[in-house]
């Protein structure tokens, strides 16, 4: 059966592919540092010497749209073309190409329909920033197989956290019986407070750094029971108006498990958002170097 | 209550470079394109299998056609969408960095949680 080498949860800030890139008056002077957390974030994944990456994110209204809105998704397709025009104009991303794990895809998808989802499919999917910024940042040479997930974060109505808690362990439980000798690292990105298209947006730090605190304390000690405990569709308003996104960290503390503790913790206060990086070893992963 | 036509303007019109100059430079006159030969096109589907029931409310159609996101966002128009679409239209008028985000957040400064309900 398969290996889960690694477990890795962090937030997609799509600032940090030009943050990182820029030299002389354009680079911004938390540049160097942020450079330096994400270099030791991916060490994490590299030291568990991966063969293929799930990658769960969210499509930003990209390829995904209102006449047709998919609540959990997997890709399933041999490539996937990824990053769109406005993410290059907002951004500066480049366009990018993955190769995809299409048998893993088959597999999760049959499986995880038989274990009570009931999984959208695409055979043509171009995958957008909330994936493409954890590859740039843990795998910038984009040279394995990856198998995205989306989930739907952004247009009510949305499924309950507990729902995305339970698929979390229900992919690393799929993960872990899938047919192969390949060692997967399942990593999963979202966001701790954020607001966009809204009055708290772009200020010093995130729009609610207590809850980002909170939030930090939760995922990095597995606290399920106490997140599902406060975390509400109601609830995930009140830190900023695109803080939907904390139910994908949610989603992957299914993943690691209830109270897994992290082996990698670390955060940056940034304007406008906080960064958080997580990286869990289960112990099946066997001996880290 | 129209919120997915307004979304879908949104949508449509930050996917495409033209577009996205058009209605920068022509706001009323895109809008009013835009109602009468986009609004019912099913976007995966092809011409002849277009709606026909789409159409704005006037205070949608006064909104999109004056650039007025404050109002767009009092409508319950996508946040996200609204943000990226007049970013695109407005920051290359601003020098400072984010300048034209943080007068966005400052012109919706009047609203506390909870927001305009977005839900389509």
């Amino acid at each position: 059966m398969a290996t889960v080498a690694a477990v890795i949860a962090s937030t997609h800030h799509p600032f940090y592919y030009r943050a990182s890139t820029s030299a002389g008056e354009d680079r911004p002077p938390f540049a160097d540092e942020w450079v330096a957390k994400i270099e030791a974030f991916r060490e994490t994944l590299t030291r568990a010497r991966p063969d293929v990456l799930v990658m769960v994110g969210s499509d930003h209204f990209h390829q995904l749209w209102l006449d047709n809105m998919p609540q959990f998704l997997v890709g399933k397709a041999p490539c996937y073309d990824a990053n769109f025009y406005n993410e290059e104009r907002e951004f500066g991303l480049p366009r990018m190409f993955v190769r995809g794990q299409e048998d893993l895809s088959a597999y999760l998808l049959r499986q995880g329909l038989d274990a009570g989802f009931d999984l959208a499919f695409s055979n043509e999917l171009r995958i957008d920033h909330s994936i493409t910024c954890p590859l740039m940042t843990l795998r910038p040479q984009a040279d394995l197989p990856i198998v995205p997930i989306y989930t739907n974060i952004f247009a009510p109505p949305l499924p309950q956290p507990r729902r995305f808690v339970q698929l979390g362990k229900t992919i690393r439980q799929l993960v872990e019986s899938w047919p192969s000798q390949a060692r997967v690292a399942i990593i999963g990105t979202g966001h701790l407070s954020l607001e966009l298209g809204g009055p708290r947006q772009f200020g010093p730090h995130g729009p609610d750094p207590e809850f980002d605190r909170q939030a930090v304390e939760w995922i990095a000690s597995g606290d399920l029971t106490s997140a599902l405990a406060e975390v509400s569709l109601d609830s995930l308003w009140l830190p900023g108006n695109a803080t939907h996104g904390f139910m994908d960290f949610m989603l992957m503390m299914g993943v690691a498990g209830e109270n897994a503790k992290a082996d990698h913790v670390d955060s940056l206060d940034l304007f406008h958002t906080m960064e958080a990086y997580f990286t869990w070893y289960p112990k099946e992963a066997g001996e880290i170097e | 209550m129209s919120r997915y036509l307004l979304d879908k303007f949104l949508y449509t019109v930050d996917r495409d470079p033209d577009l996205l100059e058009r209605y920068r430079n022509d706001p009323r006159g895109t809008v009013q394109w835009w109602e009468a030969e986009r609004a019912n096109v099913i976007l995966n589907c092809p011409g002849l299998e277009c709606s026909t029931w789409l159409a704005f409310t006037h205070a949608e159609r006064e909104a999109l056609a004056t650039h007025d996101y404050v109002t767009l966002f009092e409508l319950g128009s996508h946040n996200f969408l609204l943000l990226t679409l007049f970013i695109a239209l407005f920051e290359r008028d601003y020098s400072e960095p984010l300048g034209f985000q943080r007068e966005f957040a400052a012109r919706l400064g009047h609203w506390t949680v909870p927001y305009p309900d977005i839900s389509t």
